[in-house]
């Protein structure tokens, strides 16, 4: 996975139009020793000696706003003017080496775990499981209206030649799917791959001569407004993805109509309704109602949705994918999935569920 | 070796397990302001104050949301399934995550009205666990 990192890095560089020696920041999700290897990925530190970069600025590290935190703070770094070009990176190997609660069967659970392992809550999937059971009892999203998330996904994975899984999946596919844990079947759950993705956020002062018009930070959303435990958040049908929402739109005069596609995080497809909700994209409750039937979330439709697949389909690259195919999307860079029915000037990017959430409104400069 | 989903109590958390080692639910109550909350902590959260003290909850409650888990791969929850998780509305106030057990899955629902019951998990040398159950 070391491997895999660097090549991200290099491809992600040259695709800059800049070189490995202009790389003068380093920031990652989650840092290494993090919830198994195949979760945390290789340490920060392999990275850089592998890379021979020499960071005048570098961070890692889990207890962030989501796994954008690090771009977040990369945006800060630039702006604060302590680094030029800050590679950014989220790798994973959990195809191979598995997942973060596999991992966690050899340990000993101490900390605030001691509130939620014991009690058979040993998951994300559960966990989230609550918070949607609680949603669709206040405001009556259907199991079908859930699923939409999931085929619509895949409908664009089809397109993307990179994507896991690419082959139709009709809603009586969705239904008769095994169920996981309650609301969530096996299509509500994004699928554990190997991979690396690298975005590289440059000063704005530093953007001369690089190979893409830059797409801007307009602005960005990390606040977290409530008891930071999975079960003692206090209106389960949302989450921190509430409070980051807010503030994203705080920081612009831009409004939520102005969004031209969304990249929301989908770990559980659960988790895009309430990035849905919390971007103000669909009002409180009307997730489900836009979501339905998929014309709004087509590549022609309102807003087009997760255009590469999303992790449900495309693979769980857990959160950082979402922002690279923002940044293509803005350059009409994305394919076979670049949305050609619109001029795409401004993209919501938002990754993380209960209380680590972040957002990014990505646009086109001028 | 205890069972690895069992916790290693620390010193915020060890009451919170004697006690349950004695058939007792317990939470926090802060003296100071009155506030009652869950996840031991050893200031008030509301109000910082350090004049917090465990008390007895009745142990009865109600179904915040919950769910029926049907696929878990680790042992021993892979034999367990279908089981189910819920976040219980205490009477006093604190929600907290619990197994929901001596129930159907199918007769589980937000609202369900339900008792503590204290189960032994891990064997011998494991501990005593709050579980709830549909109340009698
Ligand atoms: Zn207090």
């Amino acid at each position: 996975m070391l491997s895999l990192a660097c090549e991200s890095a290099l491809a992600a560089v040259a695709d800059a139009g800049l070189e490995m020696g202009d790389i003068d920041g380093y920031c990652a999700y989650p840092g290494g020793l993090v919830g198994g290897a195949g979760f945390s990925g290789p340490s920060s530190y392999q990275v850089i000696d592998s890379l021979g970069i020499q960071p005048d600025w570098h961070a890692a590290g889990a207890e962030v706003p989501g796994q954008l935190g690090p771009v977040m703070i990369a945006a800060l770094a630039v702006q604060a003017g302590l680094a030029r070009h800050v590679l950014v990176q989220r790798t994973v190997a959990e195809s191979t080496l598995g997942l973060p609660a596999q991992s966690m069967s050899g340990g000993a659970i101490a900390g605030d775990f001691s509130f939620l392992i014991p009690f058979y809550a040993v998951s994300p999937a559960i966990w989230l499981a609550l918070y949607a059971t609680r949603y669709m009892h206040e405001y009556g999203l259907t199991q079908e209206q859930l699923g939409w998330v999931a085929l619509n996904s895949r409908r664009h994975a089809a397109r993307n030649p990179r994507a896991v899984f690419r082959d139709p999946l009709s809603m009586d596919e969705y239904l008769s799917s095994r169920l996981i844990a309650t609301p969530f079947r096996l299509y509500d759950c994004d699928v554990p791959v190997d991979g690396s993705t690298s975005v590289i956020v440059s000063a704005a002062g530093a953007t001369s001569g690089l190979r893409h018009q830059p797409a801007l930070i307009e602005s960005m959303g990390a606040a977290m407004h409530g008891r930071p435990l999975w079960d003692q958040w206090e209106d389960l049908t949302t989450t921190a993805s509430r409070d980051a929402g807010a503030q994203l739109w705080s920081r612009t005069s831009l409004r939520p109509q102005d969004v031209d596609v969304a990249e929301l995080y989908d770990g559980f497809s659960f988790l895009t309704i309430t990035w849905l909700e919390a971007l103000r994209l669909v009002p409180r409750g009307g997730a489900g109602a836009f979501l339905d039937g998929g014309v709004n979330t087509d590549l022609d439709g309102r807003l087009p949705l997760n255009t590469w697949g999303g992790q449900l389909s495309g693979g769980r690259l857990h959160g950082m994918a979402f922002l690279a195919e923002g940044c293509q999307q803005l350059w009409g860079d994305a394919g076979e999935h670049q949305v050609t029915a619109r001029p795409v000037n401004l993209v919501a990017v938002a990754a993380g569920g209960g209380n680590t959430c972040g957002c990014l409104l990505l646009r086109r400069p001028g | 070796m205890a069972a690895w989903y069992l916790p290693i109590p620390d010193s915020e958390s060890e009451p919170f397990w004697n006690a349950a080692a004695e058939g007792r639910l317990v939470y926090q109550h802060c003296r100071s302001c009155g506030n009652d909350y869950h996840y031991p902590r050893a200031r008030c959260p509301h109000c910082w104050s350090d004049q917090v003290e465990w008390r007895d909850a009745s142990g009865r409650g109600t179904v915040y949301t919950y769910s029926v888990v049907r696929q878990n791969p680790m042992p021993p929850f892979r034999e367990r399934v279908p089981y189910a998780v819920g976040i219980v509305e205490l009477e006093e106030g604190p929600r907290m995550m619990s197994a929901l057990v001596e129930a159907r899955p199918e007769d589980i629902r937000i609202g369900l009205p339900v008792e503590v019951v204290f189960e032994r998990e891990g064997g011998d040398d494991g501990m005593v666990v709050p579980r709830f159950r549909p109340a009698r």
